[in-house]
């Protein structure tokens, strides 16, 4: 079963996300900003990082360039979750490391869809 | 797979909430022509996530209209525009905006969309009149452009011109799309096997590898990519599948996709002096990736084969799925703390029970101590756990505090005065019903106090003071009550002036004499406000009657301190819960009624000389300076006492209110906390009484509401009497 980390600072956000992917079999993880992602990523391992961009503490942004320079984490897939459809922010989260985006507002099924592209 | 969003919306209006409450935090820091670049992070993150909420949750009118206040708080944040207070006022009216239709979205009503249209317009006059700073990126506003591979564009748009429209019919032609990757590609988590995978889901494909580009093997970094690729891709296609397919590794990748008609002799022109390995494959293509991706990418192999295929069998997916949410449930967000020392309570409570248990199995007379030392034990559990139970309805007044900041700002604004607000003791506890029913109150009281209490900074000066006036608003605990003290340092309410108004309005006369404090209680007086003139913020007359009364439904007082030329203090008092009670069991007949304990002042046993009656029917007592009128229960209720001589048994003298009042019963039992239970729900309501509880022995008894029985009695009368004596 692969292990999905999800950083979200808005709650309804987290339990969609969560229940969407349990209901598919994932195993999900999840953390409400940069700093307690970035500790989860650490203490246990993902096949799929999931981040929000804009979190309070340590935005996803900088969350992918930290878990991107964890040693095993080199390969993993990040896909960030942003309603900034704007290229630049996609960018600067390319650069940081991220594999992709998911653009917000998504449904369950956009959700699924996407994370199925990036996972064996 | 359809997933029911609504299950969500709870918490998702419950952090929209949230975020609004920070949001108006944030923008009453704001100061214009300063950037606080925290704090407008913190507003823009709220404004935010509650656009992202609405938009996923389907609430497009919210999202529609947050986007213009995001836009603006961009700007803010990028600081292409300076912050102003025009800017400030309409992100502060938003965050109303937006309150109001979170609500009545909440409440499952369509909202009234008028002011969120108008505002929305206002906020797009404000975002185009003055432009933002030079320099300014594009907002995020912009609909997302494909991006793709627009160093190619030349060919591609032109193939797509030609070619999309006659791309359906897949057997004039096929798409051939070269794909060299960067050679750090999967160091970003993106692996070209499940990119060819997806391509190989659109349609046939015929994949050629090309290995030229692998270096010699000392120079040879493990960690890089060297192949690409050529797909040839047969079927009904468009091209935006394809670039869709690939959106994420285009701009670090070479990617070129051409349209080959049939006709086309280009097929035949693949390299063929380059060292091909050729894939053909259909649809499962990609099982099996392409050698050189994996020796790549080593560590892939490892994490491949530790991953089982996730099968999902449906009885799991029952287990993940709870049911579904009730939207209109009310709920309360508990910190895992408490929780979690519930649960430890509950585990030393089962301990205790099975210890008793087993003296209980085998129960000999020496084990009596040891019954004793359980029973102890099984009350201290108890009523730990009764604490910690009650603790988890226990929020921070924060909660009711934060609304005040921008009250008090708006209506400083409004009167024209300088008033500076101080919250103390926000982290204070109280029940979240009792916090939710003061919310109103407060705000009255505060209002009161801003409008009557400080002065115009004019005033102020020629008193003395300094020009801005300072509300304090101050909680904490006290036994098992919760204070809250509005504090100003304006003008303090003038007991002269209140005493003109009453006998103006009849309801003391010329001649009474009261002392200060006594007149200046009358301000919780129906019907008399002492405005000199009347605002449109308070001073209508129904207000702090009101205000006491709502405060006596919540079995708390409020007193009045009041100094003229220095300020009031009105301090209310609240029981931290409303479902536990310190009562006082009295006893009527065969019945049993409880008194709250807090309202009681003393019990007497009354002489002859004490007593005289007024008007020939309501008997009163003189209790030291007072006359106290006193109610005979038996009569109020219709049952039987053994007494009915008021000099047997006993008189309780309780107040409510400013109000004093005896009860005359048959006798006084034990004190004790009991559980409310409500009657409402119960039964239906009862006027004097305001519950009931469960005793020990199992009988129900029912505990007094002291303010309800004094209208049953007769406020009227009660008041006639109790006014005829100055407590001077």
């Amino acid at each position: 079963m692969s292990k999905i980390l999800a950083a979200d600072d808005s709650a309804s956000m987290r339990q969609m996300v969560t229940f969407t992917l349990k209901g598919a079999g994932f195993d999900v993880v999840e953390a409400v900003d940069g700093v307690d992602a970035l500790q989860k990523a650490k203490a246990e391992s993902f096949d799929l990082v999931l981040s929000d961009v804009n979190m309070p503490n340590m935005n996803g942004i900088e969350l992918v360039k930290n878990i991107r320079a964890l040693p095993n984490y080199k390969f993993t897939p990040i896909l960030m979750l942003t309603t900034e459809s704007g290229t630049d922010r996609k960018m600067a989260g390319k650069e940081a490391g991220a594999t992709g985006w998911i653009v917000k507002p998504f449904n369950p099924e956009q959700l699924l869809n996407t994370i199925k592209r990036v996972l064996d | 797979m359809s997933i029911d969003l609504s299950q969500f919306h709870q918490v998702f209006f419950e952090e929209s909430f949230e975020g609004l409450d920070i949001m108006e935090n944030g923008l009453l820091v704001l100061t214009p022509n300063s950037y606080n670049s925290e704090e407008i992070n913190t507003i823009f993150r709220a404004a935010h996530s509650i656009k992202g909420g609405a938009g996923t949750f389907g609430f497009q009118l919210v999202s529609d209209f947050t986007h213009v206040v995001e836009t603006l708080l961009d700007q803010y944040r990028s600081e292409t525009r300076t912050v102003s207070q025009v800017g400030i006022d309409l992100l502060l009216e938003s965050v109303d905006v937006l309150r109001s239709l979170l609500d009545e979205l909440q409440a499952g009503r369509e909202p009234d969309l008028t002011q969120s249209v108008a505002l929305k317009q206002s906020f797009e006059t404000f975002l185009a009149s003055t432009e933002p700073t030079a320099n300014a990126p594009a907002i995020n506003s912009e609909p997302e452009v494909s991006t793709a591979s627009e160093d190619n564009s030349e060919i591609t748009e032109k193939e797509i011109a030609n070619n999309s429209e006659s791309v359906s019919e897949s057997d004039k032609g096929f798409w051939r799309i070269s794909f060299i990757p960067s050679v750090d590609i999967v160091q970003t988590g993106n692996e070209p096997y499940r990119l060819l995978r997806e391509l190989s889901e659109l349609g046939q494909t015929t994949t050629v590898v090309f290995t030229d580009h692998i270096p010699d093997f000392p120079v040879l970094d493990p960690e890089h990519l060297y192949l690409y690729w050529q797909i040839d891709l047969h079927g009904d296609v468009q091209k935006e599948q394809i670039d869709e397919i690939f959106e994420w590794v285009v701009d670090d990748s070479t990617i070129e996709v051409q349209w080959i008609s049939s006709s086309d002799s280009a097929v035949s022109e693949i390299s063929s002096e380059q060292n091909v390995a050729e894939l053909t494959a259909n649809k499962e293509l990609p099982s099996e990736p392409p050698v050189a991706s994996i020796q790549a990418n080593p560590t892939k192999i490892e994490m491949a084969e530790n991953r089982a295929p996730s099968e999902i069998t449906t009885e799991q997916a029952k287990v993940a799925r709870p049911g579904p949410a009730a939207t209109e449930n009310q709920s309360i967000r508990v910190g895992i703390d408490k929780i979690d020392s519930l649960i430890n309570m509950v585990g030393e409570l089962v301990i205790t029970q099975s210890m008793l248990g087993q003296i209980g199995n085998d129960f000999s007379i020496d084990k009596l101590q040891r019954l004793q030392e359980g029973l102890i034990q099984l009350e201290q559990n108890t009523r730990e756990m009764q604490e910690t139970v009650m603790r988890i309805r226990m929020v921070p007044i924060s909660f009711t505090f934060s609304r005040f900041p921008r009250l008090v700002r708006d209506i400083a604004k409004k009167l024209d005065k300088q008033i500076r607000l101080e919250l103390i003791g926000e982290n204070t506890e109280l029940d979240k019903t009792v916090m939710e029913k003061i919310g109103d109150p407060l705000v009255h009281m505060v209002r009161n106090s801003m409008d009557h209490g400080i002065e115009t900074p004019e005033q102020r000066i020629k008193a003395g003071k300094k020009a801005e006036g300072c509300l304090t608003l101050n909680a904490y605990h006290q036994g098992g009550y919760i204070v809250i003290e509005i504090v100003d340092d304006g003008k303090g309410i003038d007991p002269q002036v209140i005493r003109r108004k009453a006998i103006q309005k009849g309801l003391i006369l010329e001649s009474d004499e009261y002392s200060d404090q006594h007149l200046q209680e009358l301000i919780f007086h129906p019907g008399l406000s002492t405005a000199e003139t009347v605002s449109d913020l308070s001073g209508r007359g129904v207000g702090m009657d009101v205000v006491r009364r709502n405060i006596q439904e919540l079995k708390g007082t409020v007193e009045l301190d009041s100094k003229v030329g220095f300020g009031s203090t009105f301090r209310i008092k609240l029981p931290l819960t409303l479902s536990i009670l310190d009562g006082q069991l009295v006893k009527l007949g065969e019945e049993t009624f409880v008194l709250p304990l807090t309202s009681i002042i003393e019990s007497i046993e009354v002489s002859p000389e004490q007593l005289s009656t007024v008007a020939g029917e309501t008997d009163v007592i003189v209790l030291r300076d007072e006359y106290v009128p006193v109610i005979r229960l038996y009569e109020v209720f219709n049952i039987e006492p053994r007494n009915r001589n008021i000099f047997e048994g006993l008189v309780v003298v309780v107040e409510s209110g400013s109000y004093k009042i005896g009860l005359h019963v048959d006798d006084l039992l034990a004190q004790q906390q009991v559980v409310i239970k409500s009657l409402d729900t119960n039964y239906r309501r009862v006027e004097g009484v305001s519950g009931a509880t469960i005793l020990g022995d199992g009988t129900v008894a029912l505990i007094l509401d002291i303010a309800g029985l004094l209208s049953i009695v007769g406020e009227q009368t009660l008041k006639s009497t109790s006014l005829t004596k100055a407590a001077s």
